[in-house]
């Protein structure tokens, strides 16, 4: 058989994508696959197989779910609360630097390579030097406090202050990432939309909500399915800031992946872990073709 | 185009069938062949079996074990034991639990004896045979708390070492403060009055130097569990360890016992220096209750501090202490052939045996788990290890359906209690509700 060159051309296509291709099959499919498997199963870790319990798993963390201080509700409401705290500070947060950034021209490239640090940085790094930061008494926020006369707080030790805490960290994380994506996207307009607009007597405030706001909505769009995605799949930051990684003080920083992994690395119970991971996946599913669906429109000017 | 079309589908197909053919594959296979043509060299001639061992990393525990293998190589020259001690301490139990199933853990485990019960539910340990292992030797010539290693009345594992709790107190502090360091507590009440005013805090309240610190996370749990509340006059289970009983009044006053060290006295805060335990071993702590283990951390982080080691205090003449211990198993993967399932036998009731104890206890600091060896004169007048040794007789160890949980229930109520104000007693009936829930748990699958 003779090939065509298209034809030819994609089978190399082909044979450069699979070393890719490999890898997510290995490493992504396969597992997700068998963690739904797991989860209709009375999985034993040690044996890598189990019998068949059909919806039993479920049916146990509906059950969990009832019972006063649940851990999984706890985990399913506090990432919930992750995302709602997390995602519009960040893009909050990330907009306005980037929209600074944008203007200055001198040390540019530092002060980029300062903002992105943090989003290269391992989690568990991060969280030994946040812990430090949080420390009561001898952490310099506290002390910083105490100077300007204000009182100690308890943030990671604190039920209440403890996931705004490790939001604030998660915030800090991320928002590299996304200051270079807006400021790529802040890039893009094209300067004579702006100078046509001046000319006809916009002001700055008029040229960011007509001009660079809605052309920037597919980057804000991007970002917030991308943000709200790995805050709902939050775990290393909470397992190394929550005492002794448990998701306390009283499950008030737990998230459904750190449930999944205590669930199923300490307690051995791998299908009710399954099922939580197929649970969660299905919430991220739905929320992000919820986000899709609503934010995305087209802007053309 | 349609051609072409069809072609890329052929293609995608074509490679993600072979992909999801091959993939889950080679892990369980590529090893079996390797294992069986091992044994049956053993078997046919007298070759030697090879056994692996793992525990997780310390390094006192590494070199003790270095030493028993060695012995143990040399009296059995056709056995050899792979070591695995690199795993650190937080990792073991999940990569156990990650390598078990793809075939290649290990013959013989050391495990703490608390998770005893989910590696059995698991089908990971299997029984120790008895005509190596007869339940009334171990009776006899162990320590009462290894009676935890029967499940059921069926023996899973046997440890080399077991450890009890006792009373550290930091020296140097006591004599700064005006006490006596040569009288340290020995009752309750002694500890309060001492642990207020061993308590330093400079002019803006903070605390420099802290009594002693009210710590659930540490060993203080145990401390409330196996020790206050029956000081106080209760028990904290029923005897088979199926029933919670620590929820009564003796309770109560234990676990206000406890509280009264962060409530109304405040001779410490837990939160500072990421916990009690860190705290002592700095130096910022007076008295501390930890086990014989802590010894070893203090030689390694702060050589220098001056402390010593006493009982548990005792109230209304009752003596009691925490006992916990290592223990090592045998695994599924040994079962599964007899040459090398002999050979962890063998091996199993060596690093077992009172000798590996007296080994163990000179280069841990753990006591031997042979009463023999326990109750030397020798360890009983250590100046550090005396205290331990002396608990050995009056220690009990919780049985634990799974620890973590367990331990978690204490620490949420006291919690409860710390930062939100719950009343106390509330608050330890909410445990109790916890901890029975997951011993019912536990036993209602037998």
């Amino acid at each position: 058989m003779r090939l065509t060159l298209h034809q030819r051309q994609i089978i190399w296509a082909y044979v450069f994508m699979s070393a890719a291709l490999v890898f997510f099959v290995v490493i992504r499919w396969y597992p997700t696959i068998l963690a739904f498997n797991v989860s209709f199963r009375d999985w034993n870790v040690f044996e890598g197989s189990g019998p068949w319990v059909g919806l039993e798993n479920y049916q146990e963390i509906w059950e969990d779910a009832g019972k006063p201080r649940s851990s999984v509700t706890a985990a399913f409401s506090n990432t919930v609360r992750y995302v709602l705290f997390g995602v519009p500070t960040q893009l909050v947060l990330a907009l306005a630097i980037a929209l600074l950034l944008a203007q200055i021209r001198r040390l540019s490239a530092l002060y980029r390579v300062a903002y992105f640090a943090p989003y290269v940085t391992s989690a568990v790094a991060v969280a030994f030097v946040w812990n430090w930061l949080y420390q009561p008494e001898t952490g310099l926020i506290n002390q910083a406090l105490e100077v300007v006369g204000l009182p100690q707080q308890p943030f990671t030790k604190s039920p209440s202050q403890a996931l705004p805490s490790i939001t604030a960290v998660a915030v800090w994380q991320n928002l590299g990432f996304a200051v270079i994506i807006f400021l790529a996207g802040i890039q893009q307009i094209p300067a004579h939309y702006y100078e046509a607009a001046r000319i006809d007597g916009a002001n700055a405030w008029q040229l960011f909500w007509r001009i660079t706001l809605p052309l920037l909505n597919p980057i804000i769009v991007y970002l917030t399915v991308l943000g709200t995605i790995s805050y709902l799949r939050l775990f290393a930051l909470v397992q190394n800031m929550s005492p002794q990684g448990t998701g306390g003080p009283l499950k008030s920083t737990t998230t459904v992946v750190l449930e999944v992994y205590r669930e199923g690395f300490s307690s051995y119970k791998m299908g009710y872990a399954g099922a939580l991971t197929v649970l969660l996946f299905f919430l991220i599913l739905l929320i992000t073709i919820i986000q899709l669906r609503f934010f995305s429109r087209r802007v053309e000017y | 185009m349609k051609r072409s079309k069809r072609f890329t589908l052929l293609g995608v197909l074509l490679v993600s069938i072979l992909l999801l053919a091959a993939c889950p594959a080679p892990a369980a296979p590529a090893q079996e062949p390797a294992a069986e043509s091992a044994s049956d060299m053993a078997a046919a001639a007298d070759e030697v079996v090879e056994i692996e061992y793992w525990q997780y990393n310390f390094a006192a525990r590494v070199d003790a074990m270095d030493q028993l293998i060695a012995q143990f190589e040399e009296a059995n020259p056709n056995i050899k034991v792979i070591h695995n001690a690199d795993i650190p301490y937080a990792e073991f139990r999940d990569k156990i639990a990650a390598s078990v199933p793809a075939g290649v853990g290990p013959d013989v485990a050391t495990l703490f004896y608390g998770w005893q019960s989910a590696w059995i539910d698991s089908g990971y340990l299997v029984p120790l045979p008895e005509d190596a292992f007869p339940p009334a030797m171990v009776s006899e010539e162990f320590s009462p708390m290894v009676q935890a290693s029967f499940v059921g009345g069926t023996l899973y594992t046997l440890p080399t070492a077991v450890r009890a709790l006792a009373l550290f107190y930091n020296r140097d502090l006591m004599e700064a403060a005006g006490l006596d360091p040569n009288s340290p507590p020995s009752t309750l009440d002694e500890l309060q009055d001492q642990a207020v005013a061993c308590t330093q805090r400079d002019d803006e309240g903070d605390l420099v130097v802290q009594g002693f610190v009210a710590d659930p996370s540490a060993q203080d749990h145990h401390w409330f569990r196996e020790v206050l509340v029956r000081q106080f006059g209760g028990v904290p289970y029923t005897d088979d360890y199926s029933q919670v009983l620590y929820n009564d009044d003796a309770g109560l006053q234990a676990w206000n016992y406890l509280l009264s060290f962060h409530t109304e006295l405040a001779t410490g805060d837990r939160d500072l220096f990421d916990g009690s335990t860190n705290a002592f071993v700095g130096g910022h702590v007076c008295f501390h209750v930890d086990g014989s283990f802590r010894l070893g951390t203090i030689a390694n982080n702060n050589p220098d501090m001056n402390f010593g080691v006493t009982e548990l205090p005792e109230h209304n003449g009752v003596k009691s202490t925490f006992g916990s211990y290592w223990t090592h198993g045998l695994t599924k993967k040994a079962a599964a052939d007899q040459a090398r399932f002999d050979a962890s036998v063998k091996f199993l009731q060596f690093i077992t045996s009172a000798d590996a104890g007296a080994l163990w206890v000179d280069i841990v600091g753990e006591l031997p788990a042979q009463l023999d060896a326990g109750s030397n004169p020798e360890l009983l007048a250590d100046e550090k290890l005396g205290a331990f040794a002396a608990g050995l007789e009056y220690s009990h160890a919780t049985f634990f359906a799974d620890e973590s949980q367990q331990r978690q229930a204490i620490i949420d109520s006291f919690d409860m209690v710390v930062l939100t104000d719950e009343d106390p007693a509330a608050a330890l009936q909410i445990a109790a509700d916890a901890d029975q829930e997951v011993l019912d748990d536990f036993w209602s699958s037998r």
